[in-house]
């Protein structure tokens, strides 16, 4: 019985396993690749907003750098970027404030690092990994969107809806306004409540939770159902989300990221940045717009000498500082504007602004210039920005908002929700409208609530210090594993210096973000990695004074495969945990910790399987070197 | 090497009763400091901004501190971090203040009073509200995945395992953030990343000891759950050394070549590494046949499944059988040594 064993038991693997390993090898030794080439710096030039580039931008960028003596690497055009290479950083720098300047504003000029990567490779889809913030430098925020200011707004928007509609039928309400979280519509009697709640009932039912009041006055109260607010959440989520890009845009980050991050919450990380100060102005500012109609009756200048506004209007001011009387009534605000792009007007060959409204925004409009054509309706930019002030020698911060009427223009005809500004001074003033149109869209003010800034020097010297302590344990951990195991010792070198490379690998082909912590994790899968081997390789030296050799090396095998399962299962467990609970930096740890955890299964146990089998298979062994 | 005689076994659980009391100690003497001392909560947890800039030489701190307290940051605190010629400031949260402002305003401070050119290393900054729910999600994580953890074990092993090696856990993540409060080694979200990992590492240790006394009592004829557990935390022994050291070494390249940022990171991984190998080895094991563990529940487990075919499972069946004949041999062997 024992001697059939020994025929059996001779340790070969099949052919299909050595050559599944060599594959394996193979890919992981192609897509670690990609990081050892390191980094071009380049200039990015993407077009802005509503711009394409001509043939003639490539030779206008190539005068352009030649007018400098700037000679690039390499000039690439792709997905309507270019991307142009130097070979120092000295020569990126000069190449894109001289672009910047030549390009002017139809142009997003950034500086980037561009992978060296040979383009064998980059054909066959490796890429490097991408490094996190902390190891290339830049900025990461973290914006909480003021969620009730949002609602706040959405109430207010009804209040016109609702007191439109109740004139429309003819049913008497008492003066109200929107607050916070509901409106309250009070009537002088209970005749026009119970006509008001059938009207209501009918009409609002879909959005409102109605509520009828017996106070000292009959009442109803209207406040959002639970799915109409949380539309109107996302929806101001997703608007902020839409204008930070465009911010971002013109900030001239060459790989910007911009992510919702929970149900209020929006990730923006720019590396590379370092100006940090005016990144901050630029994404903190808040600002908005309203559409209004131009109170014709009143006598504006006089308003200005006096102070005060007659009637029902509102003193406002144009930039340059002439007054105006808007009407209080809004028709549309920034939130229903779509897009707002500048042109050339075919017919008049003079500059523009298209402005798209949403759906609630075109009916509101359409509904203000049926009864109002040739009357003017005014843009009135509404910014709130914190500021700094100095009194008596300390500083005082200060919220402050800025009214500012934009535009102010005729309503030649009816329109919905498509129409043109025109009657602008030039091609650059209607870029700026259009500008400040796009950039007044936002639903709710936000916050920056979390910042972490990384300089461009302590990311290098955090890719320097963590790739030292990787050496540095990845060495000392080989010589622990040849001191106690020999030969196995060195098999399981292999299989872990694999299992590196095939980390570095699928690190590169998900694209994941490579952080200090995610360093901190590929060190511990280092060490945690020959738990693997040492399970097997003790079983072994168990097993040996058991038996033969051979069934030694078997029977090792077998036996420390399920520890080996259940051991990482549970590490795997706690991974998952991290992962999902964990923030930015504890999930690059995570990320890296969990594929340690299982590209290590593969190389600890079948990886130096092959090559033991392959060394001491099917012969006649007196003596193994463990 | 196969001719080698059998070592000496260790009667760890023998000493059991030494290690619990050591251990309960050491568990006090953390509650304790935590308590009495506090943790060093860093800006993620506490809110507010810290800040570090690099000097082109070395650096004094107190005229640093005058500057900053002139421009109204008086109660800024103001350290060398790593070397003489880095700074670091922090500032606590202010109501009111749009704190996202604040590291522009200290930047400018400090470079209008310096001819020196002045670089801005690294920024952090956390909104209260920020690192309050930080608080709460380290809490809750580490909590469901020690919860996790007594699901899965449970169902792979016992009850009991699954206590013994939750209690093991406890223990460690207890010792480990005590640590952190005697010291007063600033306690941050990669201090919190650090422990889950602990958790995850010292559960490995003590799973591969249950899964040895789970094939012991399977293969060996000794009734006594004591005996059958002290052979397999033996037969683990030089596994557990040699992957503690391994790992050991790693972290401390990390914690002396990995720079500030992951030293907390790597002090708390290399602590509780410790303190896992340790807990691994005396408390899981302790606590199960401390609840009655025994031959018969460890017996209903259900056979794993594997990837092996039909004849090579046979063969496996038949060598288990002799295994069974030779580990009960040596155990009893193994028995005169530990009494």
């Amino acid at each position: 019985m024992f001697q059939s064993q020994q025929k059996i038991i001779s340790n070969q693997y099949p052919a299909w396993k050595y050559l599944l390993l060599i594959v394996i090898t193979t890919l992981g030794i192609l897509y670690a690749m990609p990081n050892l080439f390191g980094d071009d710096p380049a200039v990015q030039i993407s077009p802005a907003k509503s711009v394409e580039f001509s043939p003639q931008t490539q030779s206008q960028v190539e005068t352009l750098l030649q007018n400098a003596s700037l000679t690039p690497k390499l000039v690439e055009f792709e997905n309507g970027k270019f991307l142009i290479r130097f070979t120092n950083a000295e020569d990126q720098i000069k190449a894109a404030s001289i672009l910047k300047e030549g390009l002017g504003r139809s142009a997003v000029v950034a500086l980037n690092l561009a992978p060296a990567t040979p383009d064998w490779l980059s054909s066959l889809g490796a890429q490097p990994m991408y490094l996190g913030l902390d190891l290339r430098g830049g900025v990461h925020f973290l914006m909480d969107v003021d969620m009730d200011a949002a609602v706040e707004k959405a109430y207010q928007r009804t209040v016109d809806e609702v007191k439109g509609r109740l004139r429309d039928e003819k049913i008497r309400y008492l003066p109200f306004d929107a607050q916070k979280t509901q409106i309250e519509i009070p009537f002088s009697n209970p005749e026009d409540q119970t006509k008001a709640q059938a009207l209501f009932n009918q009409e609002f039912a879909d959005r409102f939770v109605i509520n009828l009041l017996d106070g000292n006055k009959p009442s109803i109260r209207l406040t959002l159902n639970a799915q109409t607010l949380a539309e109107t959440q996302k929806y101001a989520l997703q608007q902020n989300i839409t204008t930070l890009r465009n911010r971002i845009n013109e900030l001239g980050v060459a790989e910007p990221v911009i992510q919702q991050q929970g149900d209020r919450r929006i990730v923006v990380q720019l590396p590379g940045v370092q100006d940090t100060a005016r990144a901050k102005e630029i994404l903190g500012a808040t600002a908005t717009l309203e559409f209004r109609l131009v109170d014709e009756k009143g006598d504006a200048e006089r308003a200005a000498r006096s102070g005060f506004a007659p009637g029902n209007a509102d003193l406002q001011y144009f930039r340059d500082g002439r007054p105006i009387l808007l009407q209080r009534q809004l028709i549309v605000s920034g939130e229903n504007v779509v897009n707002a792009q500048s042109s050339i007007d075919p017919e008049q060959g003079s500059p523009m602004v298209s402005v798209s409204l949403d759906g609630v925004g075109g009916r509101k409009m359409l509904a203000t210039t049926k009864q109002n054509v040739g009357n003017r309706m005014a843009v009135l930019f509404i910014e709130n920005r914190v500021e700094t002030e100095e009194i008596n020698g300390e500083k005082v911060k200060k919220r402050i908002t800025t009214k500012d009427v934009i535009n102010a223009a005729v309503i030649r005809g009816q329109f919905a929700d498509r129409f043109q500004i025109t009657g602008l001074d030039s091609p650059q003033e209607a870029q700026d409208l259009a500008l400040l149109l796009r950039a007044g869209a936002l639903a709710a003010p936000m916050e920056i609530v979390e910042e972490r800034t990384v300089g461009p020097s302590m990311g290098q010297e955090n890719i320097d210090k963590g790739l030292m302590s990787v050496v540095v344990g990845f060495l000392l951990v080989l010589v622990i594993m040849v001191w106690r195991y020999k030969f196995f010792g060195m098999i399981a070198n292999f299989a872990l210096m694999l299992n590196l490379v095939i980390i570095v690998a699928v690190l590169s082909m998900l694209q994941a973000t490579l952080t200090l912590p995610g360093i901190a994790g590929i060190v511990l899968t280092v060490g945690m990695a020959v738990d693997a081997n040492v399970l097997i390789f003790e079983r072994i030296r168990e097993e040996l004074k058991n038996g033969s050799i051979q069934n030694a090396i078997y029977s090792g095998y077998e036996k420390a495969f399920v520890t080996i399962a259940d051991s990482n299962i549970t590490t795997l467990l706690a991974a998952l945990v991290l992962f999902s609970f964990g923030t930015g930096p504890i999930k690059g740890f995570a990320i890296t910790l969990s594929i340690g955890i299982l590209t290590s299964m593969f190389t600890a146990i079948l990886g130096t399987r092959a090559l033991i089998n392959w060394y001491y298979g099917n012969k006649r062994v007196s003596k193994l070197s463990i | 090497m196969s001719t080698t005689t059998e070592p000496k076994m260790i009667n760890f659980m023998g000493q059991s009763f030494i290690a619990v009391v050591f251990s309960g100690l050491l568990i006090l003497g953390s509650i304790f400091g935590i308590w009495y001392k506090g943790l060093n909560f860093g800006i993620d947890f506490t809110g507010g901004t810290l800040i570090e800039v690099s000097y082109p030489k070395p650096v004094e701190l107190t005229p640093l501190r005058n500057q900053l307290a002139q421009a109204g940051f008086d109660e800024a605190v103001v350290q060398h971090f790593g070397s003489a010629e880095e700074v670091l400031i922090r500032i606590a949260p202010r109501d009111g203040v749009n704190s996202a402002q604040l590291s522009n305003q200290v930047m400018e401070t400090l470079r209008a009073t310096s001819t020196e050119s002045i670089e801005l290393r690294r920024v952090e900054f956390v909104g209260p509200q920020v690192g309050k729910e930080l608080t709460e999600d380290g809490a809750l994580a580490v909590l469901y995945a020690l919860f996790g953890i007594l699901i899965y074990v449970s169902l792979r092993y016992e009850w009991r395992f699954a206590l013994g090696s939750v209690l093991a856990l406890v223990h460690d993540v207890i010792i480990t953030v005590g640590l952190f409060a005697w010291t007063q080694l600033q306690f941050d979200l990669t201090v919190v990343a650090a422990l889950l990992a602990v958790i995850g590492y010292s559960l490995n240790d003590t799973i591969v000891v249950f899964d040895r006394v789970r094939e012991n009592f399977r293969i060996m004829r000794e009734p006594d759950p004591v005996v059958v557990t002290n052979v397999a935390i033996n037969q683990m022994l030089a596994r557990t050394i040699m992957t503690s050291l391994t790992t050991l070494v790693v972290l401390v390249a990390l914690l002396l070549l990995g720079g500030e940022v992951i030293a907390g990171f790597a002090a708390a991984l290399v602590v509780g590494i410790v303190v896992g190998t340790f807990s691994s080895t005396y408390i899981a094991a302790s606590f199960a046949l401390l609840l009655g563990v025994s031959k018969e529940d460890l017996m209903k487990a259900p056979k794993e499944e594997r990837d092996v075919e039909s004849e090579e499972a046979e063969l496996q069946r038949l060598f288990l059988e002799q295994e069974a004949k030779r580990q009960a041999k040596l155990a009893a062997q193994g028995k005169d040594d530990a009494v």
